[in-house]
């Protein structure tokens, strides 16, 4: 039997474990390129002028890879009642359109419907594994999502308190290649674990006082840093420290948050009293999450959301009406291909400054007026 | 005498200040940028290093505005700050009580909510014309009237005009229609005034929680006109400070006293003046976002580089 070729969007660093898993399945892999300004213009060029960035972005990737020659497509579908769902057969459309022939397979995220996930793996294993087969492939290959989570997770935490600008953003793309090129589940954990190292080598420091920042959103630009200009690592180096909502094992090593895996269903009930009903996107978990960041004693939210995204524009008022609420201080970025880094930079800072010295005030009220000298933003 | 001096670099106005250790304003410059934000720094610098060279000593520099790092990298700034921060820096040394900061500049607009003398909500504009100066200044002009009379004009009005003022090319076809149907100029400035302020109050005041001591600065708060436009629109007194137009260098210049805290400045000096400052800029290959690189060279040397997404060129 020939060997398919197949792609798939690019969305950060888990392009690594789809990767993986897909050879598992005897495909040859023709890699995305991480998006990049040619990507987004060819995405803008041949996308409905409405449509929202991700989607752009993602056409863009297409029609980057296509080239190289492809046979099928693998994507994930949209939950709810929005155009996400849609994104896949308008793509399909537009591809087809301009002569390429390509069998798009549209994958339900695990966690959201695990029966239609098997389903969809079962389309895509056209060579006949044996069950057992793939289920050995999925979970190493989901044993790599979860290390590439925990190291980010650890770079963020890290980065804010760095103390030589960069080192840690460095040392992660180092470290990173590790668990890229680990295979089993024991050499995965290995990585795992020196790459955890390595980044405890970099020279920080921990009294250092730290705003910290929750970040909700859409999916796609929560996701994939070069649609959102590397918007982590721009606050990291402002020296907050930001917690990302969304991670896809939704799997998470903050050992402050009560419950483990619960914390799906705690985000749902979070965002019950202010939006009981599904609304598409993520814009019911962007609420539920704000409610969780302010019950855990974080500083401040940053929202980013596609230009034109429904279900965050829905999000953002009652986002401003719990930011009131709460005296909680939330910035929403909507993000399109006019999007510029030097101004959201600007309103960035403006907004990590604002939480610092919200802080040290609200710090200095608790300590009765005099603060200790060992408290430093350094 | 010790000062420190704060620098102010938007796309309109670059403005230059000298503050003392109590916030005393010694000097305060105004400069149009016309485009060449070097050349006018250069300027300021020039007419700074005319009157106080061996006068007095700089402790510290700030810079802020969309021009910041630019300013920061020739005079050797000791912090640079985002326009939002240093604003707000300046409003609540000079007005502690203030709520909530309206500014108006030339090309952009923003609103600073302050709670216990913290920020704790700001907006920007800077896309859309209509609620910033540059609206005023263009139907100024469409009507003939030199823009510092524009705002004594309005206050003369006595029959209230409504013009759409959604966005400047409406404003402009509304107001040929209201002159044609024979309105009193005054009125119809009158009319611009308010809508510019509901405008503001629609797009960037948008959710927010306005509430008094409300302080009004950047250029446009000269006009009266709005002023009192704003001040009908919200039912509160509005506060202009004396130095309204040159407050966010002043927050550098706080900025730059708290940030050196009596250590040395990375100022260069006066002389920087009569340097040589060339900029270049090149499209980067590395990789496929081609970014724009700009760079700035001193006397020959380079100095800074902006405009990359990465940071490949920011190490000198
Ligand atoms: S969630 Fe938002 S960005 Fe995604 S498809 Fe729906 S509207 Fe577009
Ligand atoms: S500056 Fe960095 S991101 Fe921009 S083109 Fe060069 S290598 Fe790529």
């Amino acid at each position: 039997m020939k060997t398919l070729r197949i792609t798939f969007p690019y969305m950060g660093n888990y392009v690594h474990a789809f990767r993986g898993l897909l050879e598992d399945l005897g495909y040859e892999v023709v890699m995305p390129v991480k998006p990049s300004k040619r990507t987004l213009d060819l995405g803008v060029k041949y996308a409905p002028e409405f449509s929202c960035l991700p989607y752009k972005i993602v056409l863009g990737t297409y029609l980057e890879t296509l080239p190289k020659g492809v046979d099928r497509i693998v994507t994930s579908g949209g939950v709810g009642p929005c155009r996400a769902g849609l994104y896949a057969s308008l793509h399909e459309k537009i591809l087809k359109k301009m002569g390429y022939n390509v069998e798009f397979i549209v994958l339900e995220p695990p966690l959201v419907d695990l029966k239609g996930f098997y389903k969809t793996v079962q389309e895509l294993n056209y060579k006949n594994y044996s069950l057992w087969y793939i289920y050995k492939a999925i979970k190493r290959n989901w044993r790599k999502i979860k290390a590439l989570d925990t190291i980010e997770q650890k770079a963020l935490f890290l980065r804010p308190r760095e103390l030589t600008k960069g080192s840690v953003s460095a040392k992660y793309k180092e470290v990173l290649q590790y668990v890229i090129n680990a295979f089993s589940e024991k050499e995965i954990a290995e990585a795992e674990q020196e790459a955890l190292k390595q980044l405890d080598k970099i020279p920080v420091n921990l009294e250092k006082l730290v705003v910290k920042v929750g970040m909700v959103g859409e999916i796609y630009v929560l996701l994939e840093p070069s649609s959102n200009f590397e918007i982590e690592e721009t606050i990291g180096h402002l020296g907050a420290e930001v917690k990302r909502s969304m991670f896809l094992t939704g799997w998470t090593r903050d050992n402050t948050l009560p419950g483990k895996s619960e914390e799906l269903v705690s985000v749902k009930a979070a965002a019950q009293p202010y939006l009981p009903e599904l609304i598409g996107g993520h814009g019911q978990d962007s609420i539920g999450n704000a409610i969780l960041y302010i019950k855990q004693g974080f500083d401040g939210l940053i929202q980013l959301a596609p230009f034109t995204c429904i279900p965050e524009i829905v999000a953002r008022t009652i986002l401003t009406k719990i930011s009131q609420e709460h005296n909680f201080p939330i910035l929403t970025f909507f993000l399109d291909e006019q999007t510029g880094k030097a101004g959201m930079e600007t309103r960035l800072e403006a907004f990590i400054d604002l939480l610092k010295r919200k802080k040290l005030q609200k710090l200095e009220r608790a300590k009765g007026g005099n603060i200790d000298g060992a408290l430093s933003w350094n | 005498m010790e000062l420190y001096l704060g620098i102010d670099v938007g796309s309109v106005s670059t403005n230059l200040v000298l503050i003392d250790e109590d916030n005393n304003v010694h000097e305060s410059l105004y400069l149009r940028t016309r485009g060449q934000p070097i050349r006018v720094i250069k300027e300021g610098m020039q007419i700074l290093k005319e009157k106080y060279e061996n006068k007095v000593s700089i402790k510290g520099v700030g810079t802020t505005g969309s021009g910041r790092y630019l300013a920061g990298v020739i005079v050797g700034a000791d912090i640079v700050k985002n326009e939002i921060t240093a604003h707000a820096i300046a409003t609540t040394t000079f007005v502690p009580e203030v709520q909530t900061i309206i500014e108006i500049g030339g090309q952009d607009s923003k609103i600073i909510i302050i709670r216990d003398g913290v920020v704790t909500d700001f907006a920007m504009n800077t896309v859309c014309a209509a609620g910033t100066g540059s609206f005023l200044d263009q139907q100024a002009s469409r009507l003939n009237i030199p823009i510092e009379k524009f705002g004594e004009l309005a206050l003369k009005s006595t029959v209230p005009v409504r013009i759409a003022g959604r966005c400047t090319v409406f404003a402009e076809s509304d107001m040929i229609h209201k002159q044609q149907l024979g309105y009193k100029v005054e009125d119809i400035i009158n009319g611009l005034c308010e809508a510019l302020v509901r405008n503001y109050l629609n797009n960037v005041g948008k959710n927010k929680e306005i509430l008094p001591p409300i302080v009004f600065q950047g250029g446009v708060a000269a006009n009266r006109g709005i002023r009192e436009a704003f001040a009908r629109a919200l039912g509160q007194d509005i506060i202009v400070p004396k130095y309204y137009n040159v407050m966010g260098a002043i927050g550098a210049a706080i900025l730059a006293r708290e940030a050196t805290n009596g250590q040395k400045t990375n100022f260069k000096g006066f002389a920087i003046a009569d340097y040589n400052y060339e900029t270049r800029s090149f499209e980067c290959t590395y990789c496929p976002n081609h970014c724009e690189i700009a760079e700035i060279s001193e006397e020959g040397k380079v100095i800074g580089r902006w405009g990359g997404r990465c940071p490949r060129w920011e190490v000198i």
